[in-house]
């Protein structure tokens, strides 16, 4: 159960990889392909339902506080989008591309975008000639996330004018992860959306091992093969002699609450409500959280004796439930 | 400030920190949601292809960010009147928006500097936030 060192040295040459990107430009600056226009203005109105006249309507927009026609200012980003090249990855090269696709090949395969925030210095007008110019800002350290383990990419983009004046930027932080499950089976009958499932396990180079555990029906427990000391959740180093190297041991299941809580907002889709979050005393001599079993949130109190038992949390993921030892 | 349009617009002497602006619901159809994708130039093939969508695990083809931000633009206008520029808007994204939903705008105006005003807006669909963020902007007196 230890990482070889291959395994580490490829993690290692990862690491340094994908740092190497930090602060560089996605590519020269982009010449938006088309100069900011009526129509499409009134095309991106009009699917959003959006009616404000500074946007559509010349003679009244003259008397607003824009002075004449001006695009939306959320459409931004519009200007820049590369069109139905997009539709294939192999079609658009840059160095934004080529970082996610080292990302993919360690197995980051996932991408989602979490934030985003827009700063308008003016309102683009038609006639307009924009040029983008975005830099890869920063990279997270590794994270363990709700959907996997990954990192947080931050792009920032400039966009200027025809006169090399700066008229908005824009940056962008998406989240590459290594999907913790396949990816769920579908709904095909074209109904309501199906709620998400509980969050899966997540399995990174440090805890892999916990889980596959936890899979074969086993609580482990990591422990420092120099000086002996337990440590629960799993690192790489321990945290009394800085040692490296270790073992596991597993454990009986038996416990004592120590410490719990009961959330109660705000409501996380897959979970029941209130959801009680117990904090536990191995009997070997650490800590662990997890979920409670059979029993009210108003019955578990601190002290109390429990014993785990593995169990299926639903769509073939075990998770180590405690319950009030009999 | 007299309204030009006839469209209704709020009026800044009007705002009180701590209102609220209406709720605007929005259906979700995957009309919406590919027709917001491609007037925003995103052929990104989750947004349009269904069988693309359903690769990453969702059932259907997703809304894309720009069409949200688009959606928040619009919010934020309906409320103020055209005499009103939008100086920034962040926001968090959360629940995917997926065809069969109901997106639902709230807001409340969290601050005032000037004539800027700091609102923070949120967008729920039935699987919780689809949008939370602020948006700074700018009413003329």
């Amino acid at each position: 159960m230890h990482l070889d060192s291959e395994t580490a040295r490829r993690n290692q040459a990862f690491e340094v990889g994908i740092r190497e990107y930090v602060g560089m430009k996605e590519g020269p600056p982009f010449a938006c392909p088309d100069l900011v226009n009526e129509p499409m203005i009134r095309h991106w109105c009009e699917v959003m339902g959006d009616s404000n006249p500074a946007y559509l309507d010349a003679d009244v927009a003259r008397k607003t506080v824009h002075g004449g026609i001006v695009a939306p200012p959320t459409m931004l980003q519009t200007w820049d989008m590369r069109g139905y090249p997009m539709r294939d990855p192999a079609l658009i090269q840059n160095k934004q591309r080529e970082l996610h696709a080292l990302f993919d090949r360690a197995g980051y395969t996932g991408v989602v975008a979490t934030d985003t925030e827009q700063e308008f210095i003016r309102y683009l007008r038609p006639g307009d000639q924009i040029t983008s110019e975005t830099t890869i800002e920063s990279i997270s350290e590794e994270k363990a996330t709700g959907l996997g383990i990954g990192y947080f990419i931050v792009t920032r983009t400039v966009f200027t004018d025809q006169n090399g004046d700066e008229v908005g930027w824009l940056t962008f932080r998406v989240l590459k992860f290594k999907p913790s499950q396949p990816p769920a089976a579908v709904a095909t009958d074209g109904g309501a959306p199906k709620a998400p499932s509980r969050i899966k396990s997540p399995r990174g180079h440090d805890n892999a091992w916990w889980w596959e555990g936890i899979d074969a029906g086993l609580l482990l427990i990591q422990k420092c093969r120099d000086c002996g000391a337990l440590r629960h959740p799993p690192g790489p180093m321990c945290g009394a002699c800085q040692s490296s190297r270790w073992e596991t041991t597993e454990s009986s299941g038996e416990g004592t609450v120590y410490s719990y809580t009961v959330l109660h907002h705000p409501p996380i889709p897959g979970y029941d409500f209130p959801c009680p979050v117990v904090l536990i005393d191995l009997q070997e001599g650490t800590r662990l959280v997890a979920n409670i079993a059979a029993c009210k949130p108003e019955e578990i109190h601190i002290g109390m004796k429990v014993e785990c038992r593995i169990e299926d949390a639903g769509e073939g993921m075990k998770l180590p439930f405690f319950y009030p030892a009999r | 400030m007299s309204a030009p349009t006839g469209k209704s617009a709020v009026v800044l002497s009007d705002v009180r920190v701590g209102d609220s602006l209406p709720e605007l619901s929005i259906p979700l159809t995957a009309s919406l949601i590919v027709a917001g994708a491609l007037a925003s130039r995103d052929f990104t093939p989750v947004h349009h292809d269904r069988s693309a969508a359903q690769a990453t695990g969702l059932q259907d083809v997703f809304m894309n960010i720009l069409t949200t931000n688009g959606l928040v633009g619009r919010y934020i206008t309906d409320w103020t009147g055209p005499d009103a520029v939008i100086r920034n808007v962040a926001i968090k994204l959360g629940a995917p928006n997926l065809p069969g939903d109901t997106l639902t705008f709230s807001g409340t105006v969290a601050s005032r500097e000037g004539d800027e005003l700091r609102i923070e807006i949120k967008g729920k669909n039935s699987w919780g936030d689809h949008v939370t963020g602020t948006v700074r902007v700018v009413i003329s007196s």
